[in-house]
């Protein structure tokens, strides 16, 4: 990497941390657990899902060690079928959902559309607790004898023929599911209600609409989530239900209605993602987000699509082929707004200005690696090819590469952005750009073999395997190695950036964006006075314009 | 292939066989489906150059120290619309292609040969019309359609055969059905692919596609005696399902000859077509699936009948053309045909019945 | 928020929190929030709903003869009660409005009365259910009822036309209390989270907190009231009313 860099820091001789910000206004562990601060909530919810993602993230090591060889060697089959389902429940329900609205969200939107904060403070605060609620209760689950339902609690198996705790870990997520909810609902309320004056609708960051978007899929999706729990723990319960032939019900009712929440919920969780790197690359190409205007419809369009194309999850399942048919005709569907954003985010860079900082590193890899796994998605929406490559590795690839190429890589790249304005300090950038690039290589390895072993048929959810798939398994859980290191590194240098950092200064990055008008880390209330938008979106011009205005008034 | 250099093509077979990227093509299906997945794979290389050549190329040329100055740009219509219209085209290509490779494997021929599958954890069985049983295996022949008819003993399984490219669910309460030609003879792998409690992974085994001579010698040597159909027959008999459904002027069901894949309109009014589905469901939940003009009397056999009895008493239902043996057992069965009602305990056979040559 | 953090610190009412410009903003949010979450308990009871209907559609007869054994008196009653009970919260809105703290602390009390009535009948044709074995799952679920007609002399009365079922129709039966139990459970439970909240609003009424022209509580809450009686009315309509048309 060359000298050119984007990066403004104050006089580090003579730049202090502001004394007076949101994390010194007061002191004491209640001041943090009663607080009505978005930004100390955003906090605390950083705090937690970290430790949330480590817990999954050890329980995806030990997935990796087990499937290194083609025998169930290192734990029994029950075990592992246990190790899998947490680490799907911890990492779709603990970690990818809140990841980026819960902490980044939280954290930025008051600010972005120039408020003091979110419109419902206490629920925000409720919202947290009702997350770390789910979560003990998790650890509850785990510690006790754990479940293996899978993260999908396929019924009959889960109601009637399986003695782990699937009630338990069915409120755990009921209670998570509910966190959501109020997180989604408060953004909606404050995005209507709370915009500072002159912020109309196109004017807000791109972000506000990919989260907006997000929102509207968490409370509207999430509620069918939890009453489908609701009757899967009264049927085990009551030992009668709804979702058990031998009583008359009807296991596909459950796919059906499991699956009009969870398809919605992963573009809850990649909405977040994509909300990222429209600020990440914009800011890095010093240009205003090409096709601002498509960009933003993509990600409703994407939201309104998304409740419509469940049933792509229950092709080979006996649904009758016509469905099938306008199922996948609307995946199809679903499939072009996403790449208008990339094609988008591509063209932003051209004629830009272009510096390569870590966040514009980890938003490359999600575009690559995005491509890669919304494509593979459309291998699936396909009804013909989805009858060999469903609930095979292919599907654990493509999810993965969406999930952790995409949405973790952009989660990666907000917390690097948005560090400096958190904290008021930078993150080491060497360290971090080689993390990155780790990152993307330790990926590669470890989830692209899986594309081919489920091309090659091997099943997904086996503890054991044809020997002939070994060899490809022993270089997906290599990866899987290079993969932990470059998330650790991050975990160990923004630790260590938190006393020894540079000091940040307002807008290190020279970004437009009203949270970049404040001080790093920002006042409790945001603004001292509500800020009035009299400027388009990403508006660089007015930005130079300001930079002058302060040089002048200053110097 | 001959365009190739030999030397080559050897080295690729060579290499492709040690490092496998795609499992052996062993149905008349699959290369269809390999099409289609290549065609998927060249678009998504396509793809994903462009996209990897417009970031390398502009972080390259517009890099700051190339490009100092950034030039605002809104946007531009074509460009979106390009970029709309042209990955929506080529997905709903997709769609349409993969639409008919998925109607062609959901839609089994008719002159296909039935084989039921049994689901259950942790095994798979197989039953051939002819009575040959199998566990965990599966034996076809080239070159003749086969049509699978699936179901679940207990919780979602699913029947996969990589090899042949397809895949159903194997379903809790009702039957699903997918078919293929196998064309090559060999071993393959057959897996269940839909995660079903602790031994899902051993839930595996092997489908051998025999040359026709083979699997009619297979058939002679692994048959246990009785065909589906007899062992249907005498199921039939020892639940006393004679009792109703026979030619008497004053029998209280319908007659069983030749309702296979008849049109029947139901009490209800509805019309529907006698096919296994049907016939398993009238067994196993009678109330809801009465023919008009008989009363709605018939109990039903759910819990006194596994699905591997369902099978055998459809399978028999399946191949009755007459009534002539119903009538035999009906003249020589100990229960009197009033009892209706509740159906005597299963395995229950006639002592009369005993002696009956298949 | 301290007061020397506010340097230009204008008038406001007590009750506008910190983050909200006027109280009109502040009302507009919460309000909007509150239908917001209205939104989401209507996809919540939308998945049971869904459940009712295929089963339903399924098993038509079960669901006859299942919604013959529930009381028609005391449904009737129910929806009375919760009809009027929305009518008193409604007036209770109304008393916040005009500052009448009297007519207020009456109005909610006489609402969480009728909430209390309206869960002790609930709780009546409960017990009938399980004295009866109508209980799914647990307690011996018994199908005589249905097998045989006049064996239930009380409802044989009110039904005579009614045939008895088969066997395997019988059974199917139990998916119709599964539901029954599920979806008056889940809006029992609703209804009584809401007479949690006016315990807790009469003791802030009492306090005045109402009646100092913050009423976004008070009409919040209404709306939540007001949603959980249409709920039951659709309950009702499904659970009780199956075979009563034309």
């Amino acid at each position: 990497m060359s000298a050119a860099t984007i990066v403004s820091l104050p006089d580090q001789a003579t730049a202090r941390i502001p004394k007076m910000n949101f994390i010194t206004k007061e002191n004491g562990l209640l001041s943090w657990l009663l607080t009505s601060d978005h930004k100390r909530i955003a906090t605390l919810y950083l705090i937690s899902i970290t430790f949330f993602f480590f817990i999954g993230g050890a329980l995806a090591g030990l997935i990796r060690l087990e499937l290194l060889t083609p025998q169930t060697s290192l734990m029994a089959a029950d075990t592992y079928n246990k190790v899998f389902s947490m680490h799907g429940l911890i990492m779709v329900f603990f970690f990818l959902v809140p990841s980026v609205p819960a902490t980044i969200g939280n954290f930025v939107i008051p600010m972005m559309v120039g408020a003091k904060d979110l419109a419902l403070p206490k629920i925000n605060l409720l919202s947290w607790y009702l997350y770390v609620l789910g979560g003990l209760m998790m650890l509850y689950t785990m510690s006790t004898g754990g479940v293996d339902t899978g993260w999908t609690f396929t019924t009959p198996l889960s109601t009637h023929y399986l003695n782990t705790n699937v009630v338990s870990a069915a409120l755990c997520v009921f209670v998570a599911g509910f966190s959501s909810i109020l997180t989604g609902l408060n953004f909606i309320v404050t995005i209507h209600k709370m915009r500072c004056p002159g912020m109309t609708w196109f004017r807000l960051p791109l972000f506000v609409w990919s989260m907006y978007a997000a929102s509207i899929l968490m409370v509207l999706g999430t509620p069918v989530l939890a009453i489908t729990l609701t009757l899967v723990g009264l049927e085990r319960i009551f030992h009668i239900g709804v979702f058990d032939p031998a009583f008359g019900g009807d296991p596909l009712l459950f796919q059906h209605l499991f699956w009009f929440y969870s398809h919605p919920a992963v573009y809850i969780m990649i909405l977040p993602g994509m909300a990222v790197i429209s600020e990440v690359v914009s800011t890095f190409s010093r240009k205003r987000v090409f096709g601002y205007t498509a960009v933003a419809f993509s990600s409703v369009a994407i939201a309104v699509f998304a409740f419509f194309v469940w049933a792509h999850h229950m092709f080979i399942m006996g649904i009758s082929n016509y469905s099938a048919l306008i199922f996948s005709l609307l995946t199809m569907l679903v499939a072009v707004p996403s790449a208008i954003k990339i094609f988008n985010w591509a063209f932003t860079l051209y004629k830009g200005s272009i510096t390569f900082e870590t966040p514009l590193l980890y938003a490359f890899g999600f575009m690559g690696l995005f491509t890669i796994g919304g494509m593979t998605g459309v291998f699936l929406g396909s009804t013909g090819t989805d009858i060999h490559l469903t609930e095979t590795y292919f599907i654990v690839a493509h999810f993965h590469f969406v999930m952790v190429g995409g949405m973790l890589m952009a989660f990666l790249a907000g917390i690097h952005f948005w560090w400096p304005k958190w904290t008021g300090r930078m993150y080491p950038e060497k360290i971090s750009q080689f993390a990155a690039v780790v990152t993307f290589i330790g990926f590669n390895f470890t989830f692209f073999p899986q594309f081919i072993l489920g091309t090659l048929g091997m099943p997904r959810r086996y503890a054991a395997y044809p020997p002939e798939f070994q060899a490809l398994n022993v270089f997906s859980t290599a990866g899987a190695t290079i993969l932990g290191v470059g998330y650790l590194l991050p975990i160990l240098y923004l630790t260590w950036s938190l006393k020894y950092g540079a000091i940040a200064g307002n807008n290190p990055w020279q970004a437009t964006g009203l949270e970049w008008q404040t001080q790093s880390p920002p006042l409790t209330e945001n603004f001292t006075e509500i800020p009035i938008m009299d400027h388009e979106a990403y508006d660089y011009e007015w930005l130079e314009r300001q930079q002058e205005k302060e040089v002048a008034s200053v110097g | 292939m001959d365009h190739i250099s030999p030397v080559l093509w050897q080295f690729l077979q060579k290499w492709l066989a040690r490092f496998p990227l795609f499992p052996p093509e062993a149905s008349k299906i699959a290369p269809q489906s390999d099409a289609l997945y290549f065609f998927m794979v060249l678009v998504s290389l396509v793809g994903l150059t462009l996209v990897v050549l417009l970031i390398v190329s502009f972080s390259i040329f517009y890099s700051k120290a190339r490009h100092p100055k950034a030039v605002q740009i809104e946007g531009s219509t074509l460009l979106e619309a390009t970029w709309t219209i042209i990955p929506l085209g080529l997905f709903l290509v997709m769609f349409v292609w993969g639409a008919l490779l998925y109607f062609r494997i959901y839609t089994p021929p008719a002159n296909a040969m039935n084989i039921y599958v049994v689901g259950k954890q942790w095994m798979w069985k197989a039953e051939h019309p002819g009575g040959q049983h199998e566990i965990n295996s599966l034996h076809v022949p080239t070159g003749q359609p086969v049509q699978l008819t699936i179901i679940s003993q207990d919780v979602f399984h699913s029947f996969s055969i990589p090899a042949f490219r397809v895949k159903r669910e194997a379903i809790p309460g009702r039957y699903t059905t997918v078919w293929f030609e196998a064309t090559t003879p060999g071993t393959y792998h057959l897996f269940c692919t839909q995660y079903c409690g602790t031994n899902h992974s051993q839930m595996i085994g092997d489908v051998v596609v025999m040359t026709p001579d083979d699997f009619k010698k297979w058939l002679a040597s692994s048959t246990s005696g009785d065909s589906l159909a007899q062992n249907g027959e005498r199921l039939f008999a020892s639940l006393s399902c004679s009792a109703c459904h026979n030619t008497r002027p004053d029998a209280r069901g319908p007659s069983l000859a030749g309702v296979y894949d008849s049109k029947l309109t139901l009490s209800t009014g509805q019309a529907v077509t006698a096919d296994e589905a049907y016939l398993r469901q009238a067994i196993l939940n009678p109330s809801q699936h009465i023919t008009q003009g008989y009363a709605p009397i018939m109990p039903t056999y759910q819990g006194q009948v596994s699905e591997e009895g369902v099978i055998a008493l459809v399978e028999y239902i399946k191949n009755l053309d007459s009534d002539y043996r119903v009538q035999q057992t009906l003249n020589t069965t100990e229960i009197p045909p009033e009892s209706g009602g509740k159906a005597p305990p299963a395995g229950h056979v006639p002592a009369a019945q005993k002696g009956v040559n298949p | 928020m301290e007061e020397a953090d506010h340097p230009h610190h204008e008038e406001h009412p007590s009750y506008q929190r910190h983050h909200f410009e006027s109280v009109d903003q502040q009302f507009d949010a919460t309000n909007f929030a509150m239908w917001l979450f209205l939104v989401t308990e209507v996809m919540f009871f939308g998945g049971l709903f869904a459940s009712y209907l295929i089963m339903r559609n399924w098993y038509y007869r079960p669901f006859v003869e299942g919604s013959h054994q529930l009381s028609i008196f005391w449904g009737t009653a129910n929806t009375a009660v919760l009809i009027v009970s929305s009518f008193t919260m409604a007036m209770a809105v109304w008393s916040a409005e005009v500052r009448r703290k009297g007519t207020l602390l009456l109005c909610l009390s006489l609402t969480l009365l009728l909430g209390f009535v309206f869960l002790g009948i609930k709780g009546i044709e409960w017990h009938e259910k399980w004295e009866k074995h109508h209980v799914p799952g647990i307690h011996q679920y018994s199908i005589a009822a249905f097998l045989d007609p006049a064996s239930d002399p009380e409802v044989h009365k009110q039904y005579p036309d009614d045939q008895p079922l088969p066997y395997d129709l019988a059974q199917k039966t139990e998916q119709y209390f599964f539901l029954y139990f599920a979806m008056t459970g889940m809006h029992a439970l609703h209804m009584a989270i809401g007479c949690g909240i006016l315990i807790f609003m009469i003791v802030r009424a009492k306090a005045g907190a109402y009646t100092a022209g913050h009423v976004t509580f008070v009409e919040n809450f209404g709306l939540y009231w007001h949603f959980v009686d249409i709920i039951w009315i659709y309950l009702f309509a499904l659970l009780y009313l199956i075979s009563r048309h034309g």
